[in-house]
């Protein structure tokens, strides 16, 4: 995990910007949220949090916010060390799952809150409101009341609401979780494009891989209040450190002793010594993919990813009896957590 | 949609909603408006405007209003408590509220005279004095505010407090500007019913007050001594008076809530 790339950046978040998080520990009674948690985030870079639910991702980003307080460890924002700081005195912009909008605001006021704390004049802050509506495409929108915005707006509102007094991170919880399909697609394409205007140093929070890996330049992959494994979003998927991130970033499959990607599988209809005899379940056409699911003699299922040409030149149907081969497959040691081979 | 009475059967169901109410609610009030223009309209104004009338009226509306100020203070605190604090015997405490309502106002009254009353073990005597009056009512009015404020401070979305504090809002500045306007339509609302509850109050007054015209008798007292005396058409009067008022109050309250859901909530 230690790589040089890891070195590097750590080393660049002292320097500059950049959050850096060192030993965190976080209890709630008995429940360890978060477990002796170490992590190095670039400055101007756009982290994923990657976790299943309860990994202590949300915990971690409350902790860097300010909202929760660390038992053990530090947080450094921008090399200054703010564990003791009150979440109102770091300068943090925070973005909740659930908008968090003030209800009895306008969009207007809603983004002007954190003007108005500071103090600024009221020309001023009709400018930079203007701004960041433009920025976050609700011109028009400015007299709404929140229950008259959809969820996406919402948070497009909540985002500029948190970028309105100049962040020096911004954070954000799960932001697109409460929005169905369609529009979570567009916001994260958007989000992409408005950090690469905005260029905060950003940490987001999510359980959907997908998401993490088109979002993030660095992901951060969390389990059992640990971290995992922090990379680049190829480097977790083809060089996962444990199963769990073999597993948890990208489909995966075991197959005996070892884990395989569904389209790193070869299938033949003639056994050569080195493939296991299945059973073809069903063929699912998914345009131009096409999903072979298969059970193995031990009763075993797993689903095979082929183009339609090479279903097509394989004649594949449901009920053949074919012969598997991964092409490239890993192993990990008996506990799960460091790759034992590769093949 | 919902479930709907079968083709036919909603003019009937219509039909016995609307009886009901009007035997239960609108033929008895209509009496009472009636009754009270008995002898004309002349006759109502007369009624109205005797000074005991007058009197035990000023008295029972600035006492109701200044109970409910003090409700509205006190109610959203006790509420606060009850939803944010975590204390041994909350629960306790919580279903106290709701004693002064269900306690028979009557035993309210006597419950206080024991109490403030003339061998009152506290050494503190209020008997035949305004602080009576304003204690009764206090005492009849505590659930208003506290059960209308609770579900709504409970329902608080506690993000909304968290991401004041993230863009800086001090914890003084939070409740002012984040807490305090989602609360107001709930302390307005129980205040509201609590006025209204104040100004026909009888039961809880009756033994603390000694209904000394001109002090300390308030005006469902005095209806009751106008009919005593069998001045049916005085009684009827300040009745009606207390009528339009608290009809004026729910109507307010409606419409402030029909304003409201206009923009908020959801």
């Amino acid at each position: 995990m230690s790589t040089s790339a890891d070195e590097f950046a750590k080393v660049a978040a002292k320097a500059s910007g950049g959050i850096n998080v060192t030993g965190v520990t976080k209890r709630f009674g008995d429940f360890v949220a978060l477990d002796d948690v170490s992590i190095d985030v670039p400055d101007g870079g756009l982290t994923a949090l990657l976790g299943p639910s309860g990994s202590g991702k949300s915990t971690l980003l409350r902790v860097i916010a300010g909202l929760e307080q660390p038992d053990e460890g530090q947080v450094l924002i921008s090399g200054e060390n703010t564990t003791d700081r009150r979440v109102q005195d770091r300068n943090v912009g925070f973005v909740f799952q659930h908008y968090a909008a003030f209800k009895h605001m306008t969009v207007f006021d809603n983004i002007a809150f954190g003007l108005k704390i500071r103090g600024q004049g009221t020309g001023k802050i009709r400018e930079r409101v203007k701004q960041l509506i433009e920025l976050v495409h609700l011109q028009g929108f400015e007299k709404r009341f929140p229950n008259q915005l959809s969820g996406g707006q919402r948070q497009r509102m909540a985002l500029a609401r948190a970028l309105a007094v100049e962040p020096k991170v911004l954070l954000l919880d799960e932001p697109f979780g409460a929005l169905d399909a369609k529009v979570r697609q567009e916001l994260r394409t958007w989000l992409r494009h408005l950090h690469d205007d905005v260029h905060v140093t950003t940490i987001f929070v999510t359980h959907d891989q997908e998401e993490a890996m088109e979002v993030a330049e660095q992901i951060i992959v969390m389990n059992d209040g640990r971290v995992e494994q922090s990379g680049g979003p190829r480097d977790l998927y083809e060089d996962p450190a444990s199963e769990f991130v073999m597993g948890f970033v990208g489909p995966a499959h075991r197959l005996g002793e070892s884990w395989v990607r569904p389209h790193d599988v070869e299938i033949r209809h003639e056994p050569n010594g080195k493939t296991i005899e299945a059973l073809i379940d069903r063929v699912v056409h998914l345009g131009f993919e096409v999903r072979v699911e298969l059970t193995l003699q031990d009763g075993e299922t797993f689903s095979v990813q082929l183009t339609r040409e090479q279903v097509d030149e394989l004649e594949l149907k449901d009920g053949q009896i074919v012969f598997v081969r991964p092409k490239s497959s890993r192993t990990f040691s008996p506990d799960g957590t460091v790759p034992a081979t590769v093949a | 949609m919902g479930l709907r009475a079968p083709f036919g059967g909603e003019v009937l169901v219509r039909g016995t909603v609307l009886m009901w109410l009007s035997i239960i609610v609108l033929i008895p009030l209509g009496a009472v408006v009636f009754r009270s223009f008995d002898e004309g309209a002349g006759a109502f104004w007369e009624a109205i405007s005797e000074p005991e009338a007058v009197a035990a009226i000023k008295l029972t509306v600035i006492t109701s209003l200044v109970i409910v100020v003090i409700n509205a203070l006190m109610g959203t605190l006790i509420a606060w408590v009850l939803v944010r604090d975590e204390f041994p015997g909350k629960r306790i405490v919580n279903s106290i509220i709701d004693l002064p309502f269900a306690l028979p106002t009557i035993v309210a009254g006597l419950t206080l005279l024991a109490l403030y009353g003339n061998d009152s073990p506290i050494g503190v005597n209020v008997t035949y004095t305004k602080v009576a009056v304003g204690l009764a009512l206090l005492f009849v009015t505590l659930p208003f505010v506290v059960r209308a404020v609770q579900p709504v401070l409970h329902e608080l979305d506690e993000e909304m407090e968290e991401a004041a504090a993230s863009l800086g809002a001090s914890n003084f500045r939070i409740f002012r500007s984040i807490i305090l306007p989602n609360l107001t339509p709930a302390i307005i609302a129980g205040c509201a019913l609590a006025f209204a509850r104040a100004i026909g109050e009888f039961g809880s007054l009756v033994l603390i007050t000694g209904n000394i015209p001109f002090d300390t008798q308030v005006a469902s007292v005095y209806i009751f001594g106008r009919i005593e005396s069998d001045n049916t058409t005085a009684a009827a009067a300040v009745a009606v008076f207390l009528l339009v008022l608290s009809v004026v109050i729910l109507f307010a309250l409606n419409l402030f809530g029909r304003w409201r859901s206009r923009h908020e909530r959801g």
